[in-house]
């Protein structure tokens, strides 16, 4: 958040208010290159340092990941895969660095409720703005690759921020700058993007045919990307999903039945009011209240009679 | 439950005392619902979180008032279930819908204590209740997040976006009909309404009760012309 203004914003979460836009940033990106990690951690270690975030101890359930999932103080979560290629007959130990995607078209924040809980920037780096976080756990629905997690201490929404505070005074995520096998780089979209082809030659070169970025056009693209041996699989790395978009239910729910919610009750309180001032008054005629009276005079009598 | 004549009136009791504070329990719990719901439904609502204390606590006691909602509305449900069972009159009266709407009951079939579209408004609550409530706790994110898949609590948000919305329409049409048919929240008030009232609207409710008697609660003989104490 360090250093980034409401300038800064592309998009607010709940908000009707159009971001000025006025300072237009070279959309930046962190590329992960799965093929050069050696499952380390170095850069989940940073992570917690430079956040500022401890984790507490788990337990070994024989996986490599620890902690198993995700948590609100681990933004970032090696995940590691055995996989049989029956192709080449080789076992591969696919890792694959888990975290935020930074989605430009974020789901996290199309489903918040809270007004700026949840901001855009220029530069592509989606935040969540914990004062103005309430807790909701909406963004978990939002999200189509289930990142963000919600705190049961202070009951707020954290993720990855891709270190917005270091990029706004111009240096690179913490983890970027921990990783040893240079697996994690950073820069402009544009730059990355072309340090990737790069990378998918030389991969391809050496018999990944199905070498290839990781830029999931179905939310956008991502300002988090990764270069895969196998981009024909993603869902070999963990899970890592296909081709996803935000929720065809989320985009319902936040999109039309708000819009008719809120026509439809403004409609109906409104017919009330006119049928209100149109429409006779129903109220009782002194004829009625004799005619009560007969009435219960002769029901009385035929109770009495029973 | 009687007919009473009082000095300048007759009334018919309707409600007893614990069924009005039930009601009103649910009521008050039900607007709280609503627009605590709404801030979080559409951000040009949200300042409606600032009754509550804030986003946060508007997020933390949705769910609890809606556990109150459930509570004193199942006791409501036991207490007035069995006026509620539909019968061929109420069909009858739903085809003259038209007339009701136009203030002409005199073309409306003789009906008991409840007519067919307040049955309704009865059956159509307990339904958006329950779906509310079922909806409401998938969505408890403080204390169900892990209890159901994202793609469960995905659909509980649709549909309790949609039920809420048709329960705000069954309420407007029911606090309408509470204002609009003249006398009848007196009912909820003060538990009674004018013979004129019932005759009018559930003329067979009003024989019922008249004939398990009539209570006398007349001070003094009834005023007649030239008689009684000098004003
Ligand atoms: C009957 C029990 C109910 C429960 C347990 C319940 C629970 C919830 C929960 C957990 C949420 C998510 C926000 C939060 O965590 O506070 C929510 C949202 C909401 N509730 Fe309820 N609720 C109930 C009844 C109602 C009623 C009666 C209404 C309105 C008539 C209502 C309207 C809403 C609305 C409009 C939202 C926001 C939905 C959205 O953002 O799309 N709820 N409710
Ligand atoms: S929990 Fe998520 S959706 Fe809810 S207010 Fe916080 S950031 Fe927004
Ligand atoms: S990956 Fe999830 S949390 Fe990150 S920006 Fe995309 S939708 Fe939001």
């Amino acid at each position: 958040m360090a250093g980034l203004q409401s300038q800064d914003f592309a998009r607010i979460s709940a908000t009707t208010f159009r971001p000025p836009d006025v300072r237009h940033d070279f959309e930046v990106a962190k590329l992960i290159d799965v093929s050069k990690c050696i499952g380390c951690k170095a850069c989940q270690a940073a992570c917690l340092e430079w956040n500022n975030l401890r984790e507490e101890v788990g337990f070994n359930i024989g996986v490599y990941d620890n902690p198993h999932d995700l948590t609100p103080n681990t933004w970032t979560l090696m995940r590691f895969t055995e996989w049989e290629n029956a192709e080449s007959g080789n076992l591969e130990w696919l890792i694959r660095k888990d975290g935020c995607m930074h989605c430009a078209d974020p789901g996290c924040l199309k489903a918040c409720p809270a007004p700026g809980a949840i901001v855009q920037y220029n530069n592509g780096i989606v935040d969540f703005v914990s004062e103005n976080c309430i807790g909701c756990g909406y963004c978990v629905k939002g999200c189509p690759f289930n990142i963000p997690r919600i705190s049961q201490t202070d009951h707020k929404a954290y993720k990855c921020t891709l270190c917005s505070d270091r990029v706004s005074v111009g240096q690179a995520p913490a983890c970027a700058k921990a990783c040893p096998t240079g697996a994690i780089v950073f820069g402009t979209k544009e730059a990355m993007l072309n340090y990737a082809e790069g990378r998918i030659t030389d991969l391809k070169s050496r018999g990944f045919k199905n070498a290839g970025i990781y830029d999931p056009p179905g939310v956008g693209g991502t300002h988090v990307m990764y270069v895969l041996h196998h981009a024909d699989r993603p869902q070999l790395y963990a899970n890592l999903p296909q081709n996803p978009r935000i929720s065809q239910v989320v985009e319902l729910w936040k999109g039309l039945t708000k819009y008719t919610g809120m026509a439809v009750v403004g409609f109906a309180a409104m017919f009330a009011f006119v049928h209100a001032t149109v429409a006779r008054r129903n109220d009782v005629s002194r004829a009625e209240d004799r005619e009560a009276e007969h009435l219960i005079d002769e029901e009385a009598a035929r109770g009495r009679e029973a | 439950m009687a007919v009473r004549r009082e000095e300048e009136r007759t009334t018919v009791d309707r409600y007893p005392g614990r069924v009005r504070v039930n009601h009103w329990v649910t009521a008050i719990s039900l607007i709280l619902l609503a627009l605590s719901g709404a801030a979080l439904f559409h951000p040009s609502l949200f300042f409606l979180s600032s009754f509550f204390g804030g986003g946060s606590n508007t997020r933390m006691l949705h769910p609890w008032i809606g556990v109150v909602l459930l509570l004193s509305f199942a006791i409501l449900f036991v207490q007035m279930v069995r006026y509620n069972f539909w019968t061929r009159v109420d069909t009858e009266w739903m085809r003259h819908i038209g007339d009701v709407m136009a203030g002409r009951e005199e073309n409306l079939p003789e009906i008991g204590k409840y007519n067919g579209a307040q049955k309704l408004v009865f059956w159509l609550m307990t339904l958006m209740i329950l779906v509310l409530f079922g909806t409401g706790l998938m969505i408890w994110y403080e204390y169900f997040g892990t209890s159901f898949t994202i793609e469960q609590q995905r659909f509980a948000h649709i549909v309790h976006a949609l039920a809420a919305i048709a329960m705000l329409l069954v309420v407007i049409v029911h606090i309408y009909a509470g204002f609009y048919v003249r006398g009848t929240i007196n009912a909820m008030t003060e538990g009674k309404v004018t013979g004129g009232w019932a005759f009018r609207h559930h003329r067979l409710w009003l024989r019922r009760e008249a004939r398990k008697g009539v209570i006398d609660e007349r001070q003094v003989p009834p005023r007649r012309h030239g008689v009684g104490p000098a004003e």
